[in-house]
């Protein structure tokens, strides 16, 4: 037997892969019906055209999310008013990979996919980080020394612990805090010049992120409390 | 042509469109389409400027005329076909539609084409007769239409290139590019932009003009701009921000005016989605916040007035008005260069 509130709480560590933020708080989640041990999970998203290998993973990682609470023994997952709706809810429903859910479509897997955003989310979360450090007063050269058990325990510290070892970065507690894309550490005089990608970075995750929250907000009519800005 | 405080502003609106998107003229692909222009449409518009459904779906040739030249400050319009044919039967916006009400209105109007690289060497000879027709200097490439069985195509494919190929040789030097949530293979991020850096090395002699400057994915977009002095930013969807998310938006023209720089950014207003008369107000009154200024420095008059409409009127050769051109000066020189490897 599992609740709703459970459900909801294991989909809060589902994230759009594009985003990096969960599906509840962007309001992806459109319903859920729990009955005993069998729970329905309805998605939706801002656009009937999102890219769908995206739609795809975040289908396939509300699937696995809620199968792993206890006390769950069937999970199905709809995919709503999407063009894929169809294909994507089989393919979760059936287990199929992505070639097998659009075989005349795509030739790999969605790893790589991942992966690039991954590192998209990594840099923009240490974009915001370094800001609030050379805010707060630090140097290049302080940021340089860093350690990673130095960084803040919040939610931009906490996604890039998790991030580095998604992407098998140095991830021990006495490693640079701050990481090039390549797994080098960062150093005082490249800082200025990767805060400005970084920046970039991060204003375009924002940015896509504000978008998707409004257009979702247009298309199902939802109040800013149901979806914040 | 807009004038505030003295100053005049040649108006050139690189993005628009004609379009029939009415319920006899889609299937349920274009149905769905056309709901999500309009949900962009609404989501961005002030309240006032926000059209019925009915009337989105397929607006007169007279509401077009008045929104863009009789109260939108349009000097000149480009109109950029998008076929769309496999969502709509009769086309959603052919080069013919745009042509008919182009020939309507004399000295108004640019109307580029566009090409199929996927019907291979039927696509060289389309693309010949349009271009014999209609004297083309511009083509617009919608990289995520579908055709057949296919849900898209990259501009370095052999097709493309072959297609580009012939735009020189055809003297159709700008290459309008839009990105779109479907792709070949699929499996690949749809908006990355990383196949027009391939392209516009190959083909230095072509202008490619990404538009919404490679939204959502701002950051490789600057990042192949940087280095490819023949890319330039269409501003249609990021300049709409500046209503409802005016920080975001500040953020967006500061990276761009950084990276890029003040010489290739193009307004657009992607008439219909929205109207050229507050786009342009708006802009001209625009400064970056105060406590952006730091990070992000300022925006001129003069880059007003290239944005606006000189950059475009130069790619198409444009007649601008001797008093609406600014006193010849040095190209501006983009701060952001040679990018450090972050990916």
């Amino acid at each position: 037997m599992t609740t709703e509130p459970e459900v909801l709480g294991a989909l809060t560590g589902v994230r759009d892969p594009e985003l990096d933020q969960d599906l509840v708080e962007l309001g992806f989640v459109a319903g859920l019906d729990v009955d005993g041990t069998s729970v329905a999970v309805r998605l939706r998203l801002p656009t009937y055209y999102c890219a769908p290998n995206f739609a795809y993973l975040m289908a396939v990682d509300a699937r696995t999310a809620v199968e792993a609470l206890p006390g769950v023994e069937e999970v199905r997952v709809f995919l709503e008013d999407h063009f894929t709706s169809d294909e994507i809810t089989d393919a979760v429903q059936r287990g199929k990979n992505f070639v097998e859910a659009f075989p005349d479509h795509a030739d790999d897997e969605l790893d790589e996919l991942r992966t690039l955003f991954w590192r998209k989310a990594f840099t923009a979360r240490q974009a915001r980080l370094l800001d609030a450090l050379l805010k707060g007063g630090r140097s290049a050269e302080d940021v340089e020394a860093m350690r990673l058990r130095e960084l803040p325990h919040d939610a931009d510290g906490e996604r890039c612990r998790r991030l580095r070892r998604d992407l098998g970065l140095a991830d021990d507690p006495d490693s640079p805090a701050f990481l090039l894309g390549d797994g080098a550490p960062l150093t005082a005089s490249q800082l200025p010049r990767f805060l400005r990608y970084a920046r970039l970075v991060a204003t375009s995750l924002e940015g896509n992120a504000g978008l998707c929250r409004g257009l979702l907000r247009t298309r199902y009519d939802l109040t800013e409390e149901e979806v914040a800005a | 042509m807009y004038e505030k405080d003295g100053r005049k502003y040649y108006i050139v609106d690189g993005h628009t469109h004609f379009w029939n998107a009415s319920p006899e003229n889609r299937n349920k692909y274009g149905e769905g389409f056309i709901a999500c222009f309009y949900d962009y449409h609404r989501n961005l518009s002030p309240e006032e400027y926000v059209w019925p459904k009915e009337k989105y779906d397929r607006y007169t040739e007279e509401d077009m005329m008045h929104d863009l030249f009789e109260i939108g400050y349009v000097d000149k319009a480009i109109m950029q076909p998008t076929y769309l044919r496999d969502f709509f039967p009769g086309g959603f916006n052919t080069t013919e539609q745009d042509a008919e009400m182009a020939a309507k209105y004399p000295g108004k109007f640019i109307v580029n084409g566009s090409f199929e690289p996927r019907d291979g060497e039927k696509g060289l000879d389309d693309l010949r007769a349009l271009h014999q027709q209609h004297g083309l200097k511009g083509v617009k490439l919608y990289t995520a239409e579908w055709h057949g069985a296919s849900k898209g195509w990259k501009l370095n494919d052999y097709w493309s290139y072959r297609h580009l190929e012939l735009c020189i040789e055809l003297g159709i030097k700008n290459i309008h590019v839009h990105k779109g949530p479907t792709i070949w293979p699929l499996n690949r991020d749809a908006f990355d932009v990383h196949d027009v850096d391939h392209a516009a090395s190959k083909f230095p002699e072509l202008n490619f003009i990404v538009e919404h400057c490679g939204l959502p994915r701002l950051e490789d977009f600057c990042w192949i701009a940087t280095q490819e002095p023949n890319v330039y930013g269409g501003l249609a969807v990021a300049i709409p921000f500046i209503h409802t998310r005016p920080k975001y938006f500040a953020k967006i023209i500061g990276e761009l005016l950084y990276w890029i720089g003040e010489d290739r950014i193009t307004f657009a207003s992607d008439y219909a989605l929205w109207q050229p008369k507050w786009l342009v107000e708006r802009f001209v009154d625009f400064q970056i916040p105060e406590d952006m200024q730091d990070e992000l420095g300022t925006i001129s008059h003069e880059a007003k007035a290239k944005i606006l409409g000189l950059n475009a009127a130069k790619l198409y050769d444009i007649d601008v008005p001797a008093e609406l051109q600014l006193p010849e000066s040095k190209e501006d020189v983009a701060i952001g260069s040679e990018p450090v490897s972050v990916a």
